[in-house]
């Protein structure tokens, strides 16, 4: 059965669906809609087999009620080889052609593989650079970092149609998930990872996206609307971040960290150097380790019997200065002073994959 | 206490007024309402003088059948409790819409979504699934009790106090604000400083051991103590789906015991296993709670199976179709429980390989219980089926469980999970198979079971109300979200901006206002038929026209269950008896040889109540003295060495005289 | 017991008095204790197994600070490993005593064990203290956090076990070496060598590969 014919016999669920918006039926970006073809025909598969069940229960109970005593009543009758063959491989054939469905599936919409096509007959030109966006999420709002345009969104994100965009993805203290249901299926935000999600939007518009994973009182407020925007329409979005937007730096970043609801667009016109990779390794406070160097020196064999005391924190000075003396303290291990980072200030060297 | 601050902080921990919600009028009104209820239960057991029979008869016994009948009253009291939280979130939903943001701020929503979860499983589910099993299995195998009355006891008891904890959290504190499975670093001491996760640890670390034992206990129980000519090819279907079940518990509970120890740990004792600084991991604790987690959802689901079997094969008045494929299909489903676990976290990141290989394993899973379904079609294929309440049950099950199925092999592909994770099209998925599979399998087990355990049958006019209002408002409930996991709507968020949902979160509050009528018919039909008792009696101890053992004695069965030990022939024992038109023996009785009561379980288990009351309070003078008194009182009970007594044979005699009279006088 | 495999399926009464269908005289299942009490300890086993997974996968996160090789002193642990050995050869004595029903002798090997055990909880609480003393505590770093937490339930273990020896000794000399007691030391027992058996798995697996090369 081909996937046009699928949708014909599908028709009636999907205009109902698409009449109530459901936009995992009817989505705008080539890797949700591979999701959706793939959630039918699975859907279809099944259904060779759980609408006969179906039927057949309700028949059985029917016909072989105790007052029709036309029915055949053997109450001995508990076994037969071919029915028992037919019961295991009818099934066992279903979940072949599904696992191998799955098999290939999931390896050709594996989230940190990136795109072939921008959409059905279309592949990716050789010469597409993709979009990266550095997804942070935090207590409880999204930061989008652009490198490539040097500017940060807070519960904004826009990307050019038809362009692939490569989302880096992590988080600052607990798990969320990163979902743009019309774009494409979720990953998960995990602090000292990175994840990664490579999607394209096909159609222009405005798009729900949000955190899918609950993560404490302001869960419900995490939302942010995604714009998928023609080329000139991005340019123009990029500027007017870059007129109205401030500057976002470790200072600033330190304060936007802390836990706050329903938070408001913001645009920051520039983003300093490595903020990202700070986040990601954890180590944004100027006299703290970054996991990338604390994995590498614990591949060595750790610091040793004084490594245990280069435990510290930001101090009282810093704390007040950025108007976090009501925040908790946490201690974590303090910066290493070395040749080439005199004043211990962070590591920056891109890290691997997440992990 | 204001005078000593010190001193009361040593002694009361973190516990103060303020944990007491008397500004949440909510609260405060079910507080009073449970308050209020409580002293009239006390009152009227006071006042009938029923102390000393329920503490003689009932919570010191350590007859199987009286403790499998506890832990079912259990499990009903939570679920009012658990599906009260249910419809609170149902009704927020249906009216948190735009600008007005409903009745529950998410602190207080937060809390009754992890509540639900874990009332619903942990002391819902299971008591209700041990109860069926410790009432059931001794019958069927033709025992006289399990391999360790005491500490089957003693488990009820400590499964209880979960139970207590767990309610007290409402009304002393707060109860953890993660999600039933509180991942970290959520349930971290940064991000959840408060007492919620603590509760949770402590109602689920107590619980645990009661369940650990119960586990142990009829796994030895099903080994050990069969009757002769019962080999395991011809012990009944329920029994084959509970020895699996415990074995499931036996080697799963050990993990969550381990993973949420490791979580007190970094609570208490600030050390990093699931940290985000200083090395710790929080995909560790994802992962083991998960090898706990799924095996779990085949511990509630096995039993049901074998309820089916039984329900089906007696009301088709016929033999199971298959039976040698159920059982391999069961022993193919424990295995593969443990091969699947990373299907609940397909998008946290794990490489293609990864997330296709537990994919299909999950997948794998859905031929064995498909082949279960099957065998069920073909028991009812040349039968004469009556629709007695649970064949109603058993047969909405099917229909129900095959969608919840289908929806859950769909889940099982990683692309497609991508897109539903999370989202309400899975919570309609787990409710649909563990409503329209767990819940629906206990209903019929309790009104198959119940003649045997009370002497008289259940109402089935009220049985049949209560099954149209579940089956209808479970449909009602859960198809709308379905629908709106596919428009992208994800769970656990207490507030909408969206106005074109909200239909279809009325419709489910709807559905949810079905089955709350359904919950009614039930209650309305244990008061019916006990007052109708006399008219439901049920003399013949073999209502339903049974197939197995606990058929062959009487309802109520005698304390020892079996004047003599059965001697076995056949997979269906009894139905085998009948067509050789056994007698009973009449004469020749033999004292019988039987477990004494004891006060140690219940003792125990309320000291431990107190151990864990003062752990989350944090209150260590109370800790120590509570902890000192569980040894103390342990290894007291093990120097007493009289445990077991003799029935004697002209008592025994006495009973089954009556019993001959009874069947004498209504042939 | 008769074999009725092919038991045909009568429809009239015909071989109906064939079959006995109950046991005529006292019937008692075997007992279960020893196969109950394996089981806990095949659950207690999979705890342990939690807790060696954890270890492995967190055993090399330093977080910059000290690693195994820095801090665990072999010779200590060595004597350590060959007390607990010790315990489980004294306590095998005190059970081939039991069987010859000597009643003193068990006694006395049992106070061995007890003994050894104690020695045992002595030399890890000496080590505890001092890693906690120089800074090296199980809050210092996820693989810190892991040998605590093994060691410590390993140890916590034996010191139930310690617990439970003392109060069997006591109903021993009170009752005897009968039924019960002689039951109740074959758990025991199974306990005591099963912990052995796991602090062979932490010798290996936590101090010798944490300190070798």
């Amino acid at each position: 059965m081909s996937i046009k014919a699928l949708r014909g016999l599908l028709l009636p669920f999907v205009i109902l669906l698409t009449g109530c918006q459901a936009v995992l039926m009817s989505p705008s970006g080539d890797v949700a809609l591979q999701q959706r073809n793939l959630i039918v025909t699975s859907l279809l598969l099944m259904l060779i087999i759980i609408i006969p069940v179906i039927a057949l229960t309700l028949l059985f109970a029917w016909r072989y009620r105790a007052s029709n005593k036309n029915a055949k009543y053997d109450p001995e009758w508990n076994h037969s080889t071919m029915l028992e063959l037919l019961i295991w491989s009818a099934p066992l054939l279903i979940i072949i052609a599904l696992g191998a469905l799955t098999w290939v599936s999931t390896h050709k919409l594996d989230p940190f593989r990136p795109l072939e096509r921008l959409s059905a007959g279309r592949a990716v030109p050789a010469d597409a650079k993709p979009l990266v966006v550095e997804v942070v999420a935090l207590d409880w709002k999204w930061l989008f970092i652009y490198p490539e345009q040097g500017i940060a969104t807070v519960n904004e994100l826009a990307a050019p149609v038809d362009r692939p965009i490569q989302f880096k993805i992590t988080a600052s203290t607990v798990m969320n998930s990163f979902f743009i249901p019309a774009l494409a299926g979720q990953i998960y935000a995990m602090p000292g990872m990175e994840t990664q999600l490579h999607a394209v939007i096909n159609k222009p518009g405005e798009f729900d996206g949000f955190s899918a994973n609950y993560s404490g009182a302001g869960f419900s407020g995490m939302r942010f609307k995604f714009h998928g925007l023609s080329d000139g329409q991005f340019s123009q979005w990029v500027s007017q971040a870059k007129s109205d937007g401030d500057s976002l730096n470790r200072d600033v970043y330190l304060k936007l960290e802390q836990p706050s609801e329903n938070s408001p667009v913001h645009h920051y016109a520039t983003v300093s150097a490595g903020l990202y990779q700070a986040i990601l390794n954890r180590c944004v406070e100027s006299n703290r380790m970054c996991l990338n160097e604390m994995m590498t020196l614990d591949a060595k064999g750790g610091l040793g019997i004084p490594g245990a005391y280069n435990i510290t924190s930001l101090d009282t000075a810093t704390r007040s200065r950025l108007g976090l003396l009501g925040a908790p303290v946490n201690g974590y291990v303090g910066a290493m002073c070395s040749a080439n980072n005199l004043d211990g200030a962070p590591f920056t060297t891109p890290t691997a994959k997440s992990q | 206490m204001s005078d000593h601050p010190d001193l009361a902080k040593l002694i009361f921990g973190r516990l103060t007024w303020d944990a007491i919600p008397f500004h949440e009028p909510i609260l405060l009104a079910t507080f009073i309402a449970v308050l209020l209820g409580g002293v009239a239960l006390l009152g009227v057991v006071t006042y009938y003088r029923l102390w000393g029979y329920l503490w003689r008869e009932w919570f010191t016994s350590i007859d199987h059948k009286k403790i499998g009948i506890m832990y079912i009253v259990l499990g009903l009291v939570m679920l009012l409790r658990g599906f009260s939280d249910a419809i609170m979130m149902r009704l927020q939903q249906a009216i948190s819409f735009g600008h007005s943001v409903g009745y529950l701020p998410p602190e207080h929503y937060d809390q009754i979504f992890t509540a639900h979860g874990v009332i619903m499983i942990f002391f819902v589910a299971m008591p209700l699934v041990t109860g069926i099993m410790n009432f059931v299995v001794p019958l069927q195998i033709g025992a006289r009790d399990v391999a360790f009355p005491f500490l089957n006891n003693f488990s009820f008891w400590m499964t209880t106090s979960g139970a207590v904890l767990v309610m007290m959290s409402l009304f002393v504190g707060e109860f953890a604000r993660t999600g039933w499975l509180a991942y970290p670093p959520l349930s971290g001491i940064a991000q959840s400083p408060d007492v919620g996760v603590d509760y949770y640890i402590w109602a689920l670390q107590i619980a645990g051991v009661g369940t650990l034992l119960s586990g142990i206990n009829l796994l030895a129980t099903i080994v050990k103590m069969r009757a002769p000519g019962m080999p395991l090819m011809k012990m009944p279907i329920f029994t084959w789906t509970s020895l699996c079940t415990n074995v499931l518990i036996v080697a799963a509970f050990p993990v969550l015991t381990a993973v949420l120890a490791l979580l007190a740990l970094d609570r208490y004792a600030g050390t990093n296993f699931f940290t985000n600084d200083f090395g710790g991991n929080a995909m560790m604790y994802v992962n083991l709670i998960w090898i706990w987690g799924h095996p779990e959802v085949y511990i509630l689901i096995l039993p049901a199976f074998g309820i089916f079997s039984e329900v089906v094969s007696t009301f088709s008045r016929k033999r199971l179709f298959g039976y040698a494929s159920m059982v391999y299909a069961t022993v193919v489903i424990t295995v593969l429980a443990y091969l699947v676990w990373l299907h609940h976290f397909f998008t946290m990141g794990s490489g293609a390989s990864v997330n296709s290989f537990f994919g299909i394993t999950t997948m794998i899973i859905s031929i064995p219980t498909g082949a279960k379904i099957f065998n069920w079609l073909f028991t009812m294929y040349r039968g004469r089926i009556t629709f007695e309440v649970p064949m109603l049950w058993t047969i909405g099950f099917m229909v129900t469980f095959a969608i919840g199925g289908m929806t859950g092999v769909l889940l099982a592909v990683p692309p497609a999970d991508f897109s539903l994770h999370n989202s309400l099209f899975l919570v309609a998925h787990f409710h649909n198979v563990i409503i329209g599979g767990v819940l629906f399998g206990l209903f019929a087990g309790i009104n198959y079971w119940f003649p045997k355990a009370f002497g008289f049958k259940l109402d089935p006019f009220w049985g049949k109300c209560s099954f149209w209002f579940w089956l209808v408002g479970f449909y009602f409930a859960f198809m709308p979200l379905y629908v709106l996991g596919l428009m992208g709507v994800t769970r656990r968020v207490s507030h909408f901006d969206d106005p074109s949902l909200q239909i279809w979160f009325q419709i489910a509050a709807f559905g949810a206002l079905l089955i709350a009528l359904g919950i009614a018919s039930m209650i309305i039909q244990f008061v019916v038929s006990f007052r109708r008792r006399e008219s439901l009696r049920d003399h013949t101890g073999d209502p339903w026209g049974g197939r197995t053992l606990e058929w062959s004695t009487s309802s109520p069965p005698p304390v020892y269950n079996f004047a003599f030990t059965p001697q076995v022939h056949d997979g269906d024992a009894w139905w085998q008896m009948k067509q050789h038109h056994y007698r009973r023996p009449l004469e020749g009785f033999l004292p019988i040889h039987m477990p004494k009561n004891t006060g140690a379980g219940i003792i125990l288990a309320g000291i431990s109540t107190v151990f864990g009351f003062a752990m989350i309070w944090q209150m260590w003078p109370l800790v120590v003295v509570s902890f000192l008194a569980l040894l103390v009182v342990t290894i007291g009970h093990t120097f007493n060495y009289k445990r077991d007594y003799y029935i004697p044979a002209d008592e025994v005699a006495r009973v089954e005289a009556s019993r001959t009279e009874l069947l004498a006088n209504h042939v | 017991m008769s074999e009725t495999q092919a038991l045909p399926m009568p429809h009239g009464t015909g071989s109906s008095e064939a079959l006995r269908f109950h046991v005529p005289g006292d019937h008692h299942p075997e007992n279960g204790t020893l196969l109950g009490f394996w089981l806990y300890l095949m659950s207690d086993c999979l705890i342990f197994a939690c807790l060696f997974a954890v270890y492995g996968v967190l055993g090399r996160s330093y977080a910059a600070g000290p690693s195994g090789a820095d801090l665990f002193e072999l010779p200590l642990v060595a004597i350590n490993t060959s007390l607990l050995l010790l315990s489980s050869i004294t306590y095998g004595f005190a059970v081939l005593e039991m069987q010859r029903n000597r009643q003193r002798a068990t006694l006395i090997w049992l106070g061995i064990t007890g003994l050894l055990g104690a020695g045992f909880i002595g030399l890890e609480l000496h080590e505890f203290a001092h890693l906690i003393e120089i800074g090296a505590g199980p809050h210092r770093s996820a693989f810190l956090s892991s040998f605590f937490t093994l060691v410590g339930t390993h140890g916590l273990h034996v010191t139930f076990g310690i617990v439970w020896l003392i109060t069997l000794m006591v109903q021993v000399s009170q009752k005897g070496l009968i039924l019960e007691n002689k039951r109740r030391l074959m758990c025991l027992s199974m306990f005591w060598h099963f912990l052995d058996v796991v602090w062979i798995g932490v010798f290996s697996f936590v101090y010798l590969m944490g300190v070798l090369p």
